[in-house]
């Protein structure tokens, strides 16, 4: 190997990296650029789910903190229309607040 | 037909040669494209497995995606040894060399400011767990009596308060330590990035993560780093830390944004 000799020695070759640590860099980190193939990276929510999928149930999933991509806007379309139906959510609470007759009244129609 | 081209990086001419026994993605040896005195990395690679539909379908099977990510990441290991390579993002594909040299030859500004400001530096990757407790029993709490059974309501609350409590001051002594060590880091790295806490289904780590961090230190400069990272480990009890690298600057390769994390 010719690892640079300013290099210590045992940290020659990313040394002590699991999955996760290549995982999140040549997913989410480096430049991106469009290539002739377009694929988009945050549509593979999928990924996601099968993760999931291994650890015993969602719950226990999210007890382990294993949604980092999904909550992350910029990385899960998923988690943009969260913040969406969150903002709209809180925008229809204000707006309740505001005009509380007239925002009743619609919710009565629409009910 | 000789398929499409899967880049992994761009780099300045290389000084010394590839590690020559080196397999990029989808088995093809890593293979250099010079245009105008920049290098792009690439693979030739087949239309079965990365034109765009199965490309997608693919990136839905972990098992695909970590060999790809493995292959991807072991040729810009192999750049990082005798480079600095500017990494891109896993499945940037173009149809064939000709669309690849427009490419490079559009972001040639880009490409050279970016390798300038990284030249000779490289990324190095620090995380922080909790030991594992044992979180899993519950009421057994540090300094109570563990597992004994609460001889009333109130004794139960109170048993189940202390466990809280200790729970808490565990947490934010670990908070305390990994804000002090990033603190501590950042002063003598040239630049740093939070990123969000790994999830141990995936690292397959013991532990809870409560720092995950990269730094970019020069090469000249990367012994001591790691010596500062050597001597935090066990500094305090109860607390890992894990050092990994060197890496490429995956994540200084984009500009810098201002914010500065994720």
């Amino acid at each position: 190997m010719t690892t640079p000799s300013r290099l210590p020695e045992p940290y020659g070759h990313s040394s002590g990296a699991n999955l996760a640590d290549i995982l999140e860099r040549v997913l989410d980190k480096g430049i991106v650029i469009a290539g002739d193939i377009r694929i988009n990276l945050l549509d593979i929510e999928l990924l996601t789910i099968k993760l999931r999928l291994i650890v015993a149930s969602v719950d226990k999933a999210k007890e382990m903190g294993i949604d980092w991509w999904e909550d992350d806007p910029a990385l899960s379309s998923g988690a943009r229309r969260k913040e969406l139906a969150r903002e709209n959510a809180e925008l229809r609470e204000r707006l309740a607040q505001l005009e509380p007759d007239r925002t009743r009244t619609r919710e009565e129609e629409a009910s | 037909m000789s398929g499409l081209r899967y880049v992994y990086a761009i780099c300045r001419p290389l000084g010394a040669p590839l590690q020559s026994q080196l397999t990029g993605v989808a088995g093809d040896p890593p293979r250099l494209l010079n245009h105008h005195g920049l290098i792009a990395v690439v693979s030739h690679v087949p239309e079965r497995d990365f034109a765009e539909k199965p490309l997608r379908e693919h990136l839905e099977d972990l098992d695909w995606l970590t060999a790809t990510a493995r292959a991807h990441q072991g040729v810009i290991d192999a750049l990082t040894v005798v480079t600095t390579p500017l990494p891109l993002r896993l499945g940037t594909v173009f149809r064939d060399d000709s669309g690849l040299r427009t490419m490079m030859e559009e972001r040639e500004d880009y490409f050279r400011r970016t390798l300038d400001r990284l030249e000779g530096r490289v990324e190095w990757g620090v995380k922080v767990y909790t030991e594992p407790e044992p979180e899993t029993e519950p009421a057994a709490s540090g300094d109570g009596r563990p597992g004994q059974k609460a001889a009333s309501g109130r004794d139960y609350l109170r048993q189940r308060r202390q466990s809280v409590r200790a729970h808490e001051d565990k947490w934010q002594q670990a908070e305390q330590f990994a804000s002090r060590l990033h603190e501590r880091l950042s002063a003598y790295a040239e630049d740093s990035r939070l990123h969000a806490p790994q999830n141990p289904a995936l690292s397959g780590v013991s532990g809870r993560n409560v720092l995950n961090a990269a730094y970019l230190v020069s090469r000249a400069h990367s012994e001591e780093f790691v010596e500062l990272v050597d001597r935090t480990k066990g500094e305090v009890p109860g607390m890992r830390v894990e050092l990994t690298g060197p890496w490429a600057a995956y994540s200084f390769a984009t500009e810098f944004t201002g914010e500065g994390n994720r």
